[in-house]
């Protein structure tokens, strides 16, 4: 089993091992800075549960669904 | 005088728009890039003896094929030529903007980096050696503070040195690990010779890419194959050699040198402490209190829009009203003067009507927009959105669309995803708007017991907000199908806009509004006029005996005749027929159309009667149209979805830049407006409700 956002609470930190898939999910991520060995924070859920805000390398937030979260692979 | 090319380019949320606000002033115009709904900015500044023209390119993280608003950018770059780019950065965030930056030296074209907002990001503990990023890059650099207009002429003055060749930009190409370096020089080897050597190494690296834009232009050249068979070759070599398939091996290889470079030149010593945006966050985004904001924001850019717009409305309507009883009163009875009257200073009225509501919108939503809070409501509302296959964005032109629909269109710019904004578009107009209302209280006070009045009507808005739904959906699947846009999104740093930003954004759009959708509306509204009028005298050429023969005998008469085989289906009458063609123009002339088809109102109007207007208008349409509860409650929600008015269609030319989608949008509402109503018309006789 891969770590991912899920396995993550609000407030928790970890490095991201890669980023799986392909085409422009992938793309927009990597394109935006999250790169392997980048530093996720977990910021919050939406209210509703749906999508999920993240702190990157501690510098900028950035929103995106859980279906796109799933892309990435954290380590352990 | 010389002058000079500048593009403007950076992420979304560096300052862009500020700057290019800093630099042009209000010598500005905005337009579209034919064929797609990115919108063309440009500007005009003059210093030192030039004069310098300025493209505002839109704001994007990188320059793939994936999204319109990246191939409209790169191919400003490669088909325009600017003589300079100014690359504009968020200070604070530097590693990812500059990773454009690399995707756009490999376009060949000398760079200004604009190092912006630098004061935010000293503050963050964020140092930043611009001397040394300058020689890592190869770049010129100027530190600017856009919301202070802080670096403007300091970056006017380097344009100049830059497009002189007094500051030398240093052209080396980004390099690649030598894998990647050999299989790009395999391909550029067989791509036909451009004037511009860099871009035929870009466009090797774009196939090795895998770019779908690229891959296009290349497979229809005489030797195409060829060359893909290379790529392809290429792209196995690469991921055999560095185990990334070769998109990402290439994306590595420039983040390489932007991690390399930002290491080097940029000190972070990070504060713990919470920004000011992170605490607003806890708040503003809080898992309870999320929601309930975000509906109180949204019930005030409704109050604005429209209770604060209310009154100028009232005001224009009175003006416009008395203009033409004055002009009337002042010209002879004729031809001429029902034109003047009915036809222009009617038409322009009804410009001129939705000014106040465009323009409140438009400062409501610079300000959500400006502050930063839009991409939070997108946050908050888009699960809800995402299950009807929309966007967290699309929200907010679905609920400006209960007030009118003219501004909701105008709403979805917001929305940076073409397909998105097009569905939303579509169905916009099924949220129903403002002006429909009279239609249904008239036609409620008339056919139906007040106890069930609330129902019937909360009844007509739920189906128009379940068909929106619907429609929503169906659009997706088969009208634009394929992925939607992906949802990740930056939320930027809370900020105070700035008044000169907010202001220009509103009139700009409001004066986009005037141009464009004015002449449509004005010209739509004379053609009505015309449909009405004409003829004015029978084949012998007496004056008809009323006012009611003669719409009868009009041509708009004669087209709702033409339709009533096509709506007898639905228990409508050609003079049905004519209300509803009359209801193009302007929905609340639907009823009026009626009354005087029906000759409900008498010889000498409502006004005089004893009882309240609408109680009168409703004994007598009972007793004149032959309507049945059913036949009126197949009406409304005709006039619910059925082809939005005129001003619409209008707005939906504009935005779109065709014609295609306003006369798609006519198509299908009227189809549906059919197929609802025959089904609830035919099923209600069936069962006998209403009849």
């Amino acid at each position: 089993m891969s770590v991912t956002l899920e396995n993550l609470q609000p407030g928790q930190k970890a490095r991201i091992k890669k980023i799986t898939g392909d085409g422009p999910i992938r793309r927009r991520l990597l394109d935006m800075g999250l790169t392997a060995s980048s530093i996720i924070e977990m910021e919050r859920y939406a209210p509703l549960g749906d999508p999920v805000e993240i702190k990157l390398n501690g510098e900028y937030h950035v929103s995106l669904r859980k279906e796109e979260a799933d892309s990435i692979i954290l380590e352990d | 005088m010389k002058s000079i090319n500048i593009a403007l380019a950076g992420n979304p949320n560096s300052g862009k728009t500020t700057l290019f606000n800093n630099l042009t002033g209000s010598h500005q115009h905005v337009g579209n890039y034919p064929g797609v709904t990115v919108e063309r900015k440009e500007g005009v500044v003059h210093h030192k003896n030039h004069q310098i023209n300025i493209v505002d390119l839109p704001g994007t993280y990188s320059l793939t094929a994936y999204s319109p608003d990246e191939v409209v950018a790169r191919n400003v770059i490669i088909n325009e030529k600017p003589d300079v780019v100014v690359n504009v950065v968020d200070a604070s965030n530097l590693e990812r903007n500059l990773y454009l930056t690399a995707q756009m030296k490999e376009l060949g074209v000398p760079i200004i980096l604009v190092l912006n907002m630098v004061d935010v990001s000293e503050h963050k503990g964020v140092k930043i050696d611009s001397d040394l990023l300058s020689t890592l890059m190869g770049l010129s650099i100027v530190r600017t503070v856009g919301v202070k207009n802080e670096g403007t002429k300091d970056l006017l003055d380097t344009i100049i040195k830059v497009f002189e060749g007094t500051t030398k930009n240093d052209e080396r190409p980004i390099r690649y690990s030598p894998e990647i370096e050999h299989e790009i020089k395999q391909v550029e080897s067989l791509l036909p010779v451009v004037e511009n050597r860099k871009i035929t190494r870009w466009t090797a690296i774009k196939l090795l890419e895998k770019d779908s834009k690229v891959y296009e232009e290349i497979s229809v050249l005489p030797k195409g194959s060829d060359i893909l068979r290379q790529v392809e070759k290429g792209q196995q070599n690469i991921l055999n050699a560095t185990h990334d398939d070769s998109e990402m091996a290439i994306l590595e290889g420039r983040y390489a040198l932007v991690r390399g470079a930002t290491k080097e030149a940029v000190s972070y010593q990070p504060n713990d402490r919470l920004s000011l945006t992170e605490k607003i966050d806890k708040v503003l985004l809080n898992r309870f209190l999320g929601l309930p904001i975000f509906l109180g924001m949204m019930w005030l850019l409704f109050q604005l829009t429209f209770t604060l717009g209310g009154p100028p409305m009232d005001l224009i309507d009175t003006a416009f009203g008395s203009l033409g009883e004055w002009v009337a009163g002042n010209m002879s009875e004729g031809l001429l003067k029902s034109l003047v009257v009915d036809g222009i200073i009617g038409g322009v009225g009804g410009v001129i009507i939705f000014m106040p509501n465009i323009i409140l919108l438009f400062l409501g939503i610079a300000l959500l927009e400006g502050t930063g809070y839009m991409s939070r409501a997108a946050f908050v509302m888009d699960k809800i959105m995402h299950r009807v296959g929309l966007h967290g964005k699309s929200f907010v032109p679905m609920l400006i669309g209960f007030g009118c629909t003219v501004p909701a269109i105008m709403a979805t710019r917001t929305l940076e995803n073409d397909k998105d904004r097009l569905v939303t578009m579509l169905v916009a107009p099924l949220m129903s708007c403002g002006a429909r209302l009279p239609v249904y209280t008239l036609l409620i006070a008339a056919f139906f017991h007040e106890s069930v009045a609330g129902n019937i009507l909360f009844s007509i808005y739920i189906i128009g907000i379940i068909l929106a739904i619907v429609m929503a959906k169906v659009f997706r699947k088969w009208l634009l199908p394929g992925e939607s846009e992906p949802f990740i999104m930056e939320l930027p740093a809370y900020k105070l806009p700035t008044l000169k930003n907010i202001l220009l954004q509103m009139w700009e759009r409001t004066w986009l509004y005037l141009k464009k959708a004015g002449t449509i509306i004005l010209v739509a509204s004379i053609v009505v006029w015309a449909l009405f009028t004409f003829p004015m005298v029978d084949f012998q050429g007496n004056e008809f005996e009323s006012s009611t023969i003669q719409m009868e005998q009009s041509y708009a008469g004669r087209i709702g005749k033409a339709i009533e085989p096509v709506i007898a289906p639905l228990g409508f009458d050609w003079k049905t027929g004519v209300a509803l063609t009359a209801g193009f123009a302007a929905k609340e002339v639907v009823v009026s159309t009626m009354g005087t088809l029906y000759s409900i109102e008498d010889e000498d109007g409502l006004a005089e009667e004893e009882n309240s207007a609408v109680a009168s208008f409703s004994d007598r349409a009972r007793q004149q149209s032959g309507f049945t509860p059913l036949t009126a409650y197949c009406l409304m929600l005709f006039t619910l979805i059925y082809v939005p008015c005129m001003a619409v269609i209008a707005v939906i030319k504009r935005e779109t830049n065709s014609w295609k989608w306003p006369l798609f949008t006519i198509a299908y509402t009227c189809g549906l407006a059919w197929i609802v109503c025959f089904v609830v018309y035919r099923g209600g006789l069936l069962l006998g409700i209403g009849v």
